[in-house]
């Protein structure tokens, strides 16, 4: 079922991917935009922002250079978001997966440990489970990965469950295909393909909840994250207020990019996104 | 539900329950189907303390600063801590049951009253904030379908997608920036006033100016979600023939609008709702914190900072209970906007 003009990415989509395109080199070339470490003074405390070229958003209270703080800031908030957006897809996927092809039994007894997930506060979750496990970026990768999953597994079990009534699968049936055959190369691929309407969502929520827990302390010390610093800021509210906006504002950029670009992706491949 | 043609009444098997009957029923079943839920959720909380490194004791005598093995030992004695895993769950269980949420080291009282404490200034929040944002996003996404594909809705759109996408923390404190430190409209945090004497009314008023900026941050934070959903509905509904119908028989387009096309775009706002509580919840963690609020989530983040696990738990328990009641309410609510299921889930369930 091929259109003969594909749909194309929309253009938020193509912004979107742009601007994700370019926090991503920003980020893998980090190291070449920003040398050294962005924890090390480099300069006058509290330089304001667009005063001295060197340093173009300013320093903190510390002399640290806040350009160099958002661009390896950057690396975190991108691959925290994304491993743990590929962690939740994952377990959502094995779930629902698991649920749908399973008998009426291990279904329900999945679809009740996903309600479950579903009813704790996500956010309270995750805290709990970063601060149980230790602030590191793999414990919050691992912490938001176990917290937001259900959406992926309610929407895979919920495509398995229909895929495996639908004609063409009869067929492969019919032809005598083998039952494990039949699961993953006719069911299965069907079922994941309206998961990518998720992916641009869940890392974007991966991105916030990184931040959130970032500006409550509970992230790697050793990391410049971009909610660290808006926490950083906070104690000089009133003499400093850039040091809250600046990086805000690069979270908030960054989310606008990964959910465009991601509903930009689901409208190209023709799936119709969360409304 | 407009009928056609004549209909033939059907002949009823018996007496049908009266409405408090129905209304009973339907609040037992659906009690009574959250119960495994919150039992799983207990589960979970038990492994996830049973992850933790240390145990009360390590942490009540981190707290005191003193202690050696043999008091230690003896207090895990004391407290079964030294049992086997069956053991241990078994007492969990049991003092859950009871609503015994275990004892808080942090605050040297029971983990219930703690919670208790806090909750009511959590619920005033969270309730505030859940009535102003799907106010907000009824009025500005049935605006957005009304104008569909004009710039009133690329407006509305737009800026619900940047609100989406920005952190509830940093809006709160571009809110404190702007309206505390810059024009000093509204207090900087806090739920009152300290040193003043108020009466009744100056005092309620006060609470009132302290929760606006929190209120609205939180609102904000989720309004997005809303203003997508109704908008949807709203052009969904549009499309269905009994407004089609409306129209023919000459209703007037404001009612048409308001009674064929709003109302039933409603209810999957009314779902949300439900849905969307814990995550609001959770994010009041941040929004309480940013404005020193003393409620459900700063207790959240002062139980993580003080390493005071049972609080943590009991918090994660409240919260979960806190999110299935809001749940039971909007699916009563739903039976109060949709006749379709006042008829027969209330009658089913």
């Amino acid at each position: 079922m091929r259109a003969a003009a594909p749909p194309g990415y929309g253009p938020g989509g193509i912004l979107g991917g742009l601007a994700l395109l370019a926090i991503a080199l920003i980020a893998l070339f980090a190291e070449a935009i920003a040398p050294g470490d962005p924890l090390n003074m480099v300069a006058r405390p509290l330089t304001p922002p667009f005063t001295d070229p060197r340093f173009l958003f300013g320093t903190d209270q510390l002399g640290r250079d806040v350009l160099a703080g958002l661009v390896h800031g950057a690396r975190v908030s991108l691959t925290v978001g994304a491993a743990a957006a590929a962690a939740a897809i994952g377990v959502g996927v094995l779930i629902g997966t698991l649920a749908g092809f399973s008998i009426r039994l291990v279904d329900d007894a999945l679809m009740r440990v996903t309600e479950a997930f579903q009813t704790v506060p996500t956010f309270l979750l995750a805290l709990a489970l970063v601060s149980v496990l230790g602030a590191s970026a793999v414990n919050v990768v691992i912490a938001i990965g176990i917290s937001s999953w259900p959406p992926t597994a309610r929407l895979v079990r919920a495509e398995v469950l229909r895929l495996r009534g639908a004609e063409y699968v009869d067929a492969a049936r019919l032809a005598g295909r083998a039952p494990l055959a039949i699961a993953f190369l006719e069911v299965l691929p069907g079922a994941l393909q309206p998961v990518v309407a998720l992916v641009g969502i869940t890392v974007g929520e991966a991105i916030l909840v990184e931040s959130a827990l970032a500006f409550l302390g509970l992230s790697d010390p050793n990391l410049v994250s971009w909610g660290g610093m808006v926490a950083n800021g906070r104690a000089l509210l009133r003499t400093a207020p850039y040091l809250v906006v600046v990086p805000g504002i690069a979270i908030a950029i960054a989310v606008l990019a990964v959910s465009l670009a991601g509903d930009g992706l689901a409208k190209r491949l023709g799936i119709v996104g969360r409304r | 539900m407009t009928q056609t043609g004549p209909t033939t009444p059907e002949p009823l098997p018996d007496a049908p329950p009266s409405g408090a009957a129905r209304f009973a029923r339907f609040l037992i079943g659906r009690i009574a189907q959250a119960i495994p839920v919150l039992a799983l959720v207990a589960v979970g909380v038990f492994v996830l303390l049973e992850l933790a490194e240390g145990d009360a004791v390590d942490a009540y005598l981190a707290g005191i600063g003193a202690g050696d093995a043999a008091f230690s030992a003896e207090l895990r004695e004391r407290y079964g801590l030294g049992d086997s895993l069956g053991a241990r769950f078994l007492t969990y269980a049991t003092r859950l049951a009871q609503f015994d949420l275990g004892y808080s080291v942090a605050f040297s009282r029971d983990v219930g009253a703690v919670i208790l404490e806090r909750l009511p200034n959590t619920l005033l929040m969270m309730v505030s904030a859940i009535l102003l944002s799907a106010s907000m996003g009824v009025i500005l996404g049935g605006l957005a379908a009304l104008r569909r594909g004009g710039p009133v809705d690329a407006g509305i759109t737009l800026g619900a997608l940047i609100l989406n996408a920005t952190p509830g923390f940093w809006l709160g404190l571009l809110g404190i920036i702007l309206f505390a430190v810059k024009l000093r409209w509204l207090p900087i945090g806090g739920l009152s006033t300290l040193d003043a004497e108020y009466g009744p009314i100056s005092a309620t008023l006060d609470v009132a100016r302290h929760l606006v900026l929190p209120v609205f941050t939180l609102a904000l934070t989720y309004l997005a979600l809303y203003v997508r959903l109704m908008r949807g509905a709203m052009i969904d509904t549009g499309e269905a023939l009994w407004v089609r119908a409306a129209r023919a028989r000459g209703v007037p387009e404001r009612s048409v609008v308001l009674r064929h096309i709003g109302r039933p775009a409603l209810l999957p706002v009314v779902t949300m709702i439900g849905l969307q509580s814990g995550t609001l919840l959770g994010g009041s963690v941040v929004i309480e914190t940013v404005f020193s609020i003393p409620g459900l989530g700063s207790l959240a983040f002062e139980a993580v900072t003080q390493r005071d696990l049972p609080l943590l738990a009991g918090i994660l328990l409240a919260g979960t209970l806190l999110v299935v009641t809001v749940n039971i309410v909007v699916d009563l609510l739903y039976g109060l906007l949709d006749p379709r299921v006042r008829l027969g889930a209330w009658e089913t369930a």
